[in-house]
């Protein structure tokens, strides 16, 4: 290899490390961090952006340095220098990018762990328990008999499903008598993925709780404590929130951009994710898995507000419910019925909810 | 029938009538030549990008603007269904098994692919296939569920087209296990005497890798497909959620073969491009046995990172851990191979025709692919920028800029070799400038798009979006408009382009050491190796060595020795010594 002299590689080097410091930090490609949670993937992001932007002005350097010093001129017919290989620098550049790899997956786990996705629970919470796994054919059995729920159910995804549709709204809009919950995956303990709480914050219940159902093409939000069933989502800023989430037909996905938190909602499952609101502002919460011809509609209002202004949102949300009898009760309702007092909050119109349920098979 | 008769058919190469190319309609026969069904592959293919490159061209145009002003939602939807399916099932693929048809029993010296009927079974799959797959736009119920097809919602959609789908696509895959099977056979039972596996040119390695996969992943994405036509059309609930089914064993069983599938999708590429490369950087290439190895690597990995597509899925938290580390693994041997191509260039006598353009092109695209990808195996990230644009732009840089531009350095690479004639070399760097300029223009902005939090698969999207949108649709305008100096170039040069001769690169590889185009049965007599596939710059200044090099024993082989000559190491026994035995 004929390596440039140890001058210019150094000055190339500290250019090149600037460049890509200042870059990962002044990039410019997020939207605004709104949660606890999103300033730590923010982080991580930053820092991956840094050793890429390296790695890439490194590469495309020494190619375009390639195809203009080595190019071969015209009258020169002869062959390169024959380098068949050079195995300390083989082993150099199949070590750096291990090491660097293993730091970013060092560093995406702890962040992971902030944010609360590890959950150790879930591994011990397989519902086989030591005596039943001694017994012959115990694991055969499990499969075979709807398993026994566990002796710790807060994790249980059907618990948590329970819960969920002891709010009678919620118990409608999740068409639970259509779809039944799972019960425990095979072989693992719950069936739920979760972002859950924040290690600091392990055993504490969150500080609200809200039911968010996907539909074709909706966000139907319910919030248990008050019985509002809603099309928008407001949560008061700096308390903890939880959203349970599940779909009353084909796999939707949670996503809000500013939270930087995503999560499919799953016909049959239920799954939840936590997470800390911080900046106040209006967002967007948007359908992120395809779910027919009108997903790109299926977007809604996500407002962070101050908790005097939560409380003042939730009190006229109550008194709309009580003047509309609190539709999703009623069992009777079409879902067009049901979501016509929401279209104007959906974003969509009436015409294409119209045509929605006559082309929907 | 007397002993000499018995001697004499017995010696005969064994050949249908239809062997080989005569005429121009041998190329629409069921022929038997593995050059022929090479260049099937690689035309159909290409017949099938410029169909699927139309439909993203649709697409793109629907999101010139915010609204749904050009198709309704739903058409739109099955315009991206059958770009993807198009792209991958009857382009990406099958092209890649096109190049490995025409030039593995080139590069090992054999007569024909190991099983030459089996051979033109795999490609006759493909047309019907593609037509079927096709045909479902004309039964007005095309499949709108996405490429990945996940129910519930593939259930609920139209049943035609999704039944069709499903058809189509198990059919491409059975194309592509008998193919598998014949590339596995062929390389290892058919190369040279003397030519181990040590000495193979690197693209055999790729494909072995290649094969390896499709033969261990395809048969789950069939039985994922068998389910889900049960679910579809006798109403089983494999799948279903409303009879207690679960829509994640689908996910789990389609990613089995998906996720892998893109390695089928880059590793040939990733061999074709070890070969231009020291070609035109007139180098060996550097750290051939890490190239080689780092494939096996890949191949391997590859099986078992597939449950990063489903992070934001219903996977368990530790789960989602152990498949983070293994996605991020996968860097290692990619970042081998990257660097040594770099280091391959570095110092060389780079030729930057077409072919090199292309290839250098590959190594610099591929590389944004790779870095995004490490960073979607980041979890946090990941569920931030799941199912965005941001992975739009990942996967069509490693795509395009990866597999597309390897196939066209092949095609410029491997013109004259198959045609005899030279392509123009003005209008292919033409053609290079357009797909550079077009791809980074289609590609990069989608980065931003997805991290600010356009999702994909919409035909709707937030008006603060609408700029970047519209430089990405010009770019797609762009990426059409640079196929057509390639098309004219290659059908023009074909009938009237310069003759090119038989080795006009002096490249060392064995599928040089023959006529432009072959003959029927390749080579004359047995090849031999003098030299190693990559020995360039072993005897500088001698012109003469550099074009005469291999074909027969009876030159000085010390000469041109280098250190992967068949010359320094022993005979490789597992292949067969007497050329006559490997019939």
């Amino acid at each position: 290899m004929n390596i440039p002299s140890s001058i210019w590689t150094l000055i190339i080097g500290i250019v090149v490390t600037i460049v890509s410091l200042w870059y990962g930090q002044n990039h410019g490609l997020l939207p605004t961090a709104a949660s606890d949670e999103a300033e730590l993937v923010d982080g991580l992001f930053n820092a991956m952006l840094t050793i890429s932007t390296g790695l890439f002005l490194i590469v495309e350097g020494a190619l375009i340095y390639s195809a203009i010093r080595f190019r071969r001129r015209p009258d020169d017919n002869s062959d390169g220098p024959p380098i068949f290989g050079n195995i300390p620098l083989e082993i150099l550049w199949t070590a750096v990018p291990a090491i660097i790899v293993l730091g970013i997956a060092i560093y995406s786990f702890d962040v992971y762990n902030s944010i609360g996705g590890f959950n150790p629970h879930d591994v011990h919470d397989a519902p086989i328990g030591e005596q039943a796994v001694r017994m012959p054919g115990a694991a055969i059995a499990a499969t075979l008999n709807d398993t026994p729920p566990s002796a710790d159910p807060s994790n249980l995804n059907q618990d948590k499903s329970d819960a969920a549709m002891q709010d009678p709204g919620t118990a409608e809009i999740r068409n639970a008598d259509q779809i039944p919950q799972k019960r425990n995956a095979p072989g693992v303990g719950v069936v739920s993925p979760t972002i859950g709480s924040s290690p600091d914050r392990e055993g504490t219940s969150p500080a609200l709780t809200i039911n968010v159902t996907g539909l074709q093409y909706a966000w139907i939000i319910t919030y248990p404590d008050t019985g509002i069933t809603t099309g928008e989502l407001h949560v008061p800023v700096g308390r903890e929130v939880q959203i349970s989430m599940t779909a009353n037909d084909v796999i939707h996905a949670f996503w809000v951009p500013e939270l930087r938190l995503k999560q499919d909602a799953i016909p049959g499952r239920q799954s939840e994710i936590r997470f800390t609101p911080k900046t106040l502002g209006e967002y967007k919460l948007i359908c992120a898995e395809l779910c027919g011809p009108y997903h790109g509609a299926m977007n809604t209002q996500f407002v962070i507000e101050t908790p005097e202004a939560f409380e003042q949102w939730q009190q006229e949300q109550v008194a709309i419910s009580n003047s509309q009898q609190l539709v999703a009760v009623n069992t009777a309702v079409s879902p067009a019925e049901f979501l016509a007092p929401y279209i104007s909050d959906l974003g969509i119109q009436p015409e294409t909810l119209h045509q929605i349920h006559h082309n929907h098979h | 029938m007397t002993q000499a008769q018995l001697q004499e058919s017995a010696n005969i190469p064994a050949q249908s009538e239809e062997h080989g190319e005569r005429k121009w309609r041998d190329y629409f026969s069921f022929n038997t030549d593995h050059k022929v069904i090479g260049i099937q592959y690689l035309v159909t293919t290409f017949i099938f990008y410029c169909i699927g490159g139309v439909l993203a061209d649709l697409v793109r145009t629907e999101l010139k603007t915010p609204e749904t002003d050009f198709v309704s939602p739903e058409v739109y939807n099955s315009l991206f269904t059958l770009h993807a399916t198009i792209m991958i099932f009857l382009w990406i693929v099958p092209a890649g098994a096109g190049f490995a048809n025409y030039l593995i029993p080139l590069m090992i010296g054999a007569k024909d692919m190991a099983f030459p009927r089996l051979n033109a079974v795999a490609f006759w799959m493909i047309p019907p296939a593609g037509l079927l797959l096709i045909s479902s736009l004309l039964v007005g119920d095309a499949p709108d569920a996405g490429w990945t097809s996940y129910p519930p919602l593939s259930l609920v959609t139209g049943q035609v087209g999704e039944a069709i789908w499903i058809m189509s696509v198990l059919l491409l895959g059975t194309s592509s296990i008998l193919g598998a099977i014949n590339f596995l056979v062929t390389i290892w039972k058919m190369r040279i005497p003397g030519m181990s596996v040590n000495q193979m040119p690197l693209f055999c390695w790729s494909m072995i890798a290649t094969s390896a996969i499709t033969l261990l992943s395809t048969p789950v994405l069939a039985g994922a497909l068998i389910l889900l036509a049960f679910d579809l059309i006798a109403g089983t609930t494999f799948f279903n959620p409303t009879g207690g089914g679960d829509p994640i064993v689908y996910q789990h069983m389609f990613w089995f073969y998906s996720h892998p599938a893109v390695y089928i999708m880059i590793l040939p590429f990733f061999g074709l491009i070890s070969e231009v490369l020291p070609v035109h950087a007139r180098k060996p290439v550097f750290g051939y046995q890490a190239i080689a190895y780092s494939s096996l690597a890949i191949s391997f990995l590859g099986l078992i990172v597939w449950a990063h597509h489903m992070f934001t899925s219903g996977i368990p938290g530790w789960l989602r851990m152990f498949f983070m580390i293994t996605t991020m693994i996968i860097a290692v041997p990619t970042g081998i191979k990257v660097f040594s191509w770099v280091a391959t260039v570095w110092g060389g006598k780079l030729r930057l025709n077409s072919a090199m353009l292309f290839a250098m092109g590959f190594v610099g695209t591929f590389v944004i692919g790779g870095i995004s990808g490490v960073m979607l195996a980041a979890v946090p990230f990941d569920i931030h920028v799941h199912d965005t644009y941001f992975v739009v732009a990942h996967l069509h840089y490693v795509l395009f800029g990866g597999s597309v531009l390897g196939i066209y350095a092949g095609f410029y690479h491997w013109f004259p070799k198959m045609t005899g004639r030279m392509l123009n070399e003005f209008w292919g760097k033409v053609h290079f400038a357009l797909t550079i300029v077009g791809l980074n223009m289609t590609f990069l902005p989608m980065h931003k798009l997805g991290m600010m939090g356009m999702n994909r698969r919409i035909a709707v999207y937030d008006p603060k979006f609408e700029t970047l949108n519209f430089i990405c649709t010009m770019g797609s305008y762009l990426l059409a408009v640079s196929t057509f100096p390639f098309i004219i170039n290659a059908i023009w040069s074909w009938m009237y382009g310069p003759k090119a001769g038989n080795n006009p690169w002096q490249a060392l590889t064995l599928e040089w050491m023959t006529t432009s185009p072959p003959a029927i049965e390749n080579f004359d007599k047995l090849p031999v190796l003098a030299t190693g596939p990559y020995d360039y710059g072993m005897n500088n200044g001698d012109d003469e060595v550099v074009e005469n090099v291999p074909l027969s024993d009876e030159r000085e082989p010390a000469l041109a020795a280098g250190p992967n000559s068949a010359l320094r190491a022993e005979p490789d026994p597992k292949v067969a010594a007497n050329p006559e035995d490997r019939e």
